[in-house]
């Protein structure tokens, strides 16, 4: 995935790159150990830009399929932070959810594999740019779900800049008043955001205490243990509290090179021709470390 | 004599939900303020306490209409437009999802002060991509708008009476989605009002029309889509000038949305906008803000005159003489 999203990130000169490195393995991890999905029913390689919904548009859809159809039994997953849409795609490629050529049409024109992800784009429900909002509507889906007797789960992968915003405490508040164990928030806590690092822009911390007091069930573990991240999720839905893992993150995991960038590492961009050609060389080491490994 | 029904939405909001097991109620600390209670009372499983938290209430609406559930959300209509306009713009609007926002306070209808009085909630939900506007006027238009709403496939603004509310158009004659009531003819002056509005125009109406002065006069309930030929029809047939009055800004409202279809239409008549001119009310009672921002029957005369180029003759005492009873539309009427 992180190999992905930095090949992008160097043809597209820029890109999410460090949300690639600190979210990798939780996504991953929601995908393979945790949701309980259907097999895609959407193209392998996505359709283009069939126009905005409308009563006169019957041809728009979401890009839910690529997680599966809808089942009372099945999970469902809400994706919050769309500017990580980049590693969401990279994921499904690898899952085969998307083909090897489903990003083709990566941030071109007419395309719904955007740069900053759409509820079009492949992997996405609902309309969420516009930061923390996706949880309030992930929590009247799980609502709905619990009115119609449903045992399926509702995922739902934020970042930690979206507890800056009010909405994100309303929609706790809500949760937890209506009991709604029904919903697990993965929070990928890579403390850094678009002016720079947390704590310098506004801290939300203590944020494990935070959503403790909000009547939250909290997990707090290290994001890059696969492990750790799947055995939180035990039990969720058996219960009547909201689950909230608090995933800490290293927004340079895995692309140490990244580090000079710091702290401005929400979209990376290459200042040298220099700079270009050490991500490049990087790029190819990773690449014959991983063929060497699928050979051995 | 004019009907008055207490409370029409409470009561009905019960009956008609009875057999629509879909319809959900969604609120905001306002419950029987919004007149929601007994909907509240009658079916507490389809009744959801979100408190005061509405860019929470809005996604909560959005997510049960994805799953097919209809969220009729009761607020006051500042609340449910202006502090979450994002919310229901983007979680609500852009995926054209069935959600109602029931808003309450129009205008100048509450003593609230400049907090609690919508003044640019019909211009704030026109801008948004997909949203139907409805607004009722009297009695008849509280009840029959959920059958209007109901019906549209996309989400919904109404904007909603409470308490004390006049029958001003016969019970048989629901409101209709993009129909204006076509209340009398005449060739001189054109009068398009909405909401409370329509009440004072009526009483207007019935003196200028004493003076001789024949006026055609329209009430719009569908502010958005904004299409029904009989408007341009009346647009264009008219000798004086055109007046439109409601209860809301000037600018984004009823007037605004006269004035475009004028100019789309290079309909060259004078059109005098009746509202507040871009300006905020204020805390105070109903009768004396009308007057004090020229929304009464009054303004209508004076607007009239102006038009006109002369004293009609009119004053108080003439308008307060006009008796109002339910009002037929004109061309129902011709036809008996």
């Amino acid at each position: 995935m992180r190999r992905r999203v930095l090949a992008y990130t160097l043809k597209n000169k820029g890109g999410y790159l460090s949300q690639a490195c600190s979210s990798a393995e939780i996504l991953a991890t929601l995908y393979l150990r945790v949701m309980r999905l259907g097999a895609s029913a959407a193209p392998l390689v996505p359709r283009s830009f069939a126009g905005v919904p409308g009563p006169a548009n019957p041809r728009a859809v979401t890009g839910a399929a690529y997680n599966g159809p809808r089942a009372p039994a099945l999970d469902r997953f809400i994706f919050s932070p769309v500017h990580y849409a980049l590693v969401l795609y990279a994921l499904l490629i690898e899952l085969g959810r998307l083909g090897p050529n489903g990003l083709d049409a990566f941030n071109q024109d007419g395309s719904t594999v955007e740069l900053i992800g759409a509820e079009h784009s492949p992997g996405h429900e609902v309309t969420a740019g516009s930061l923390g909002q996706a949880l309030s509507q992930a929590g009247g889906i799980a609502l709905a779900r619990r009115l119609r007797g449903e045992t399926g789960r509702v995922w739902v992968f934020m970042s930690d800049g979206e507890f800056q915003e009010g909405q994100t405490w309303e929609a706790f508040a809500a949760l937890a008043h209506h009991r709604l164990g029904n919903l697990g928030v993965y929070i990928d806590a890579n403390a850094q955001q678009c002016d720079g690092a947390m704590p310098d822009v506004m801290t939300i911390e203590p944020l494990a205490a935070r959503l403790r007091a909000f009547g939250a069930q909290v997990h707090e573990v290290d994001g890059h243990d696969s492990d750790a991240l799947a055995a939180a999720a035990d039990g969720c839905g058996t219960g009547d509290r909201p689950l909230a893992i608090i995933a800490r993150t290293d927004p340079c995991r895995g692309i140490e090179l990244m580090r000079e960038q710091a702290p401005k590492l929400h979209y990376v961009r290459f200042k040298s021709d220099a700079e270009v050609r050490a991500f490049e060389d990087l790029l190819a080491r990773m690449s014959a470390a991983a063929h060497a490994e699928v050979g051995a | 004599m004019i009907e008055t029904l207490t409370r029409p939405h409470r009561e009905h909001m019960v009956r008609w939900a009875e057999r629509r097991p879909e319809v959900l109620v969604l609120s905001a600390d306002l419950t029987a303020s919004c007149e929601a209670d007994a909907f509240r009372d009658a079916y507490p499983e389809r009744f959801f306490s979100l408190g005061m938290a509405e860019q929470n209430m809005m996604g909560f609406a959005a997510g049960l209409a994805r799953e097919g559930f209809f969220p009729y959300v009761h607020s006051f209509a500042v609340f449910v437009t202006r502090r979450p306009f994002d919310q229901v713009a983007m979680a609500i609007a852009y995926p054209n999802l069935p959600v109602r926002l029931v808003g309450f306070l129009p205008g100048l209808t509450t003593t609230g002060g400049v907090t609690h009085q919508a003044i640019d909630d019909v211009g704030l939900m026109r801008l948004i991509p997909n949203m139907t506007v409805l607004e009722a006027g009297d009695a008849t238009e509280v009840i029959s708008v959920l059958d209007v709403a109901h019906a549209v496939d996309g989400p919904v603004y109404i904007r909603q009476l409470r308490g004390e509310v006049p029958r001003l158009f016969p019970k048989a004659e629901p409101m209709q989605l993009g129909r204006a009531r076509l209340l009398t003819k005449g060739g001189d002056l054109c009068v398009i009002s909405s909401g409370i509005c329509t009440e004072e125009a009526i009483r207007a109406i019935a003196a200028l029309r004493a003076r001789g002065m024949s006026v055609r006069h329209l009430h719009v309930s569908t502010l958005k889509p904004f299409d029904d030929p009989k408007v341009l029809e009346a647009l264009c047939a008219v000798r004086l000038g055109v007046v439109t009055m409601e209860n809301h800004s000037i600018i984004g409202g009823l007037g605004a949305a006269v004035a475009e279809l004028m100019a789309a239409h290079g309909i060259g008549r004078q059109l005098v906008r009746l509202g507040l001119q871009d300006t905020y009310g204020h805390g105070a009672s109903r009768p004396y803000l009308l007057r004090e921002y020229g929304l009464d029957a009054l303004a209508l005369v004076r607007a009239a005159e102006g038009l006109a180029g002369e004293p009609l003759g009119i004053d108080d005492s003439d308008l307060a003489a006009v008796r109002l009873g339910t009002v037929a539309a004109a061309e129902k009427t011709e036809d008996l």
